[in-house]
């Protein structure tokens, strides 16, 4: 075992009594004061992460976008300039390796964002497939290069407007579309925000320098003190996520799971010549394959990952992520359950340490901002 | 504010005020903290008897489950309604309102309990 690492932001994070977690053999920030108030931040102002545990693959080269296609589930190629896009890494039996966002910034220059706890395995894999692309892509494991922070919530864009050293935006934030990037500066250093995120709200996702995440922390904050922003950690990541319907690899997503188990058919391109994982899928899912199902129930007491969903008295699936949801107040949980029961208004019940908790199913996500 | 000092600990983060043969228990500030904001409380009912060391409640965050463990056997004598219908209190006054079951013990029993130093030292005095 090597020693949890930490972000650059390690000492803004203790000053403001964090407490912290080992997440992807990260030590990172699980609260600052209460995981609800965070929480209820994001919904209703602003809540800023610090996300730079994250893993960050630059691919550059003449053939980069036909190497993406090639390397994972989705179409790259024919990605629009600045925008981005969701994608898996499968493996050749078509499991799921890991579940990225993919930005193309130039015609030949991506960026691939994945998850801090797959970094070894999803560099691997890169490495591997781009060995047939040899001379014409590059791969570039650039993470201890950047921070990655998130400013979400309603009120993100007025704080990102209004941060102070942030200069030089090829095009106005206001027009940026969800899933797009646009370049700026940050006292002179290179900025690329993105209108993505992980919590079901409005928001950006700030990559600069790593020596520079200090600084944008602070003016960040200092923006978003009149404005409602504070500090998020991962605890209420997670709860917003979940309430957004949104997979978290090792919970939704793994190796044993298909795309289309856990309802990402989509991502999947179809008509591709080829592609890692294209063998795996070209069997057909067996019939009785579990599929991902939201569930709620009425009351306060959450199944949890692992817990077992039953049918009558027999055991038909297994919860995935569960909690008390802080913005419906009544407990939600994604599960994988038998095909057969997974349509919505079913009703199951979900064993929780003995006790067998009503659940309906429901369709994700559980919930949706308004404006 | 409750003088902590005059309080007995668990290993497993409850404390416990002996008033005659009636203790009152919580869980401690630092069993709150790494709990997270607690949404739900499951305690026994009154007039069941708990077993020392044993779990006889559930107290949940939003990111996770604690139980609850009898520092003491004895009848439960009054549990905290308003901590069932307000959790919060667990993290607010942990202390105080967000007590959580009363419990009938043989006083001589408590005397195995730790003292504050020993539950501080037990938490490698992070308080």
């Amino acid at each position: 075992m090597t020693s949890p690492r930490s972000t650059p932001l390690r000492e803004r994070h203790e000053a403001l009594g964090a407490s912290f977690t080992d997440f992807g053999g990260w030590e990172m920030p699980v609260r600052y004061t209460s995981d609800l108030a965070e929480h209820h931040a994001v919904r209703t102002a602003a809540g800023l992460f610090d996300i730079s545990h994250m893993a960050e693959f630059i691919v550059e080269g003449p053939d980069a976008g036909a190497f993406l296609d090639y390397a994972l589930a989705g179409r790259l190629s024919t990605l629009a300039l600045g925008k981005a896009k969701y994608s898996l890494v499968l493996a050749e039996s078509g499991g799921i390796l890991d579940d990225v966002i993919v930005y193309r910034l130039d015609e030949g220059w991506y960026l691939v964002i994945a998850n801090a706890g797959n970094r070894e395995p999803v560099a691997a894999a890169l490495a591997e497939r781009a060995q047939a692309f040899a001379g014409s892509v590059a791969v570039e494991d650039a993470s201890d290069s950047f921070a990655l922070l998130a400013v979400q919530g309603p009120l993100a864009r007025s704080v990102v407007e209004a941060t102070a050293g942030i200069e030089g935006w090829e095009s106005p934030l206001a027009d940026l579309p969800y899933y797009a990037a646009v370049r700026a500066t940050f006292e002179g250093e290179p900025l690329l925000v993105a209108r993505t995120g992980y919590t079901g709200e409005d928001g950006f996702e700030l990559l600069v320098p790593a020596a520079a995440a200090v600084a944008l922390w602070d003016a960040l904050r200092a923006a978003g003190a009149d404005r409602g922003l504070v500090p998020a950690g991962l605890a209420s990541r997670d709860t917003l996520r979940l309430e957004a319907g949104m997979p978290l690899y090792g919970h939704e997503l793994s190796l044993d799971v298909r795309p289309a188990q856990a309802g990402l058919g989509r991502v999947v391109a179809a008509g591709k010549e080829s592609f890692v994982g294209q063998s795996g899928l070209a069997a057909p899912l067996p019939e009785d394959a579990p599929v991902l199902v939201g569930l709620v129930s009425e009351g306060r007491r959450a199944g949890r990952a692992g817990y077992p969903v039953r049918s009558a008295d027999a055991v038909v699936g297994e919860v995935t992520s569960g909690a008390l949801s802080p913005t419906l107040g009544h407990p939600i949980a994604m599960a994988y359950v038998a095909p057969g029961l997974s349509a919505p208004g079913t009703e199951l019940t979900i064993d929780v340490r003995g006790t067998a908790i009503p659940a309906t199913v429901t369709a994700l996500p559980f919930y949706r901002r308004t404006t | 504010m409750t003088d902590l000092t005059a309080l007995k600990y668990t290993a497993e983060h409850e404390w416990v005020a002996v008033d005659g043969d009636v203790a009152t228990v919580g869980i401690t500030d630092y069993a709150a903290d790494k709990l997270g904001d607690v949404v739900y409380v499951d305690l026994p009912a009154v007039g069941t008897n708990v077993t020392a060391d044993a779990v006889c409640g559930e107290i949940e965050s939003t990111k996770s489950v604690g139980e609850l463990y009898a520092p003491l056997s004895g009848e439960v004598v009054e549990i905290n309604d308003a901590a069932v219908d307000d959790p919060s209190l667990v993290n607010a006054e942990p202390y105080e309102a967000g007590w959580l079951i009363k419990v009938r013990v043989d006083a001589a029993a408590v005397d195995a309990l730790l003292d504050r130093a020993a539950y501080v030292a037990l938490t490698g005095g992070d308080q």
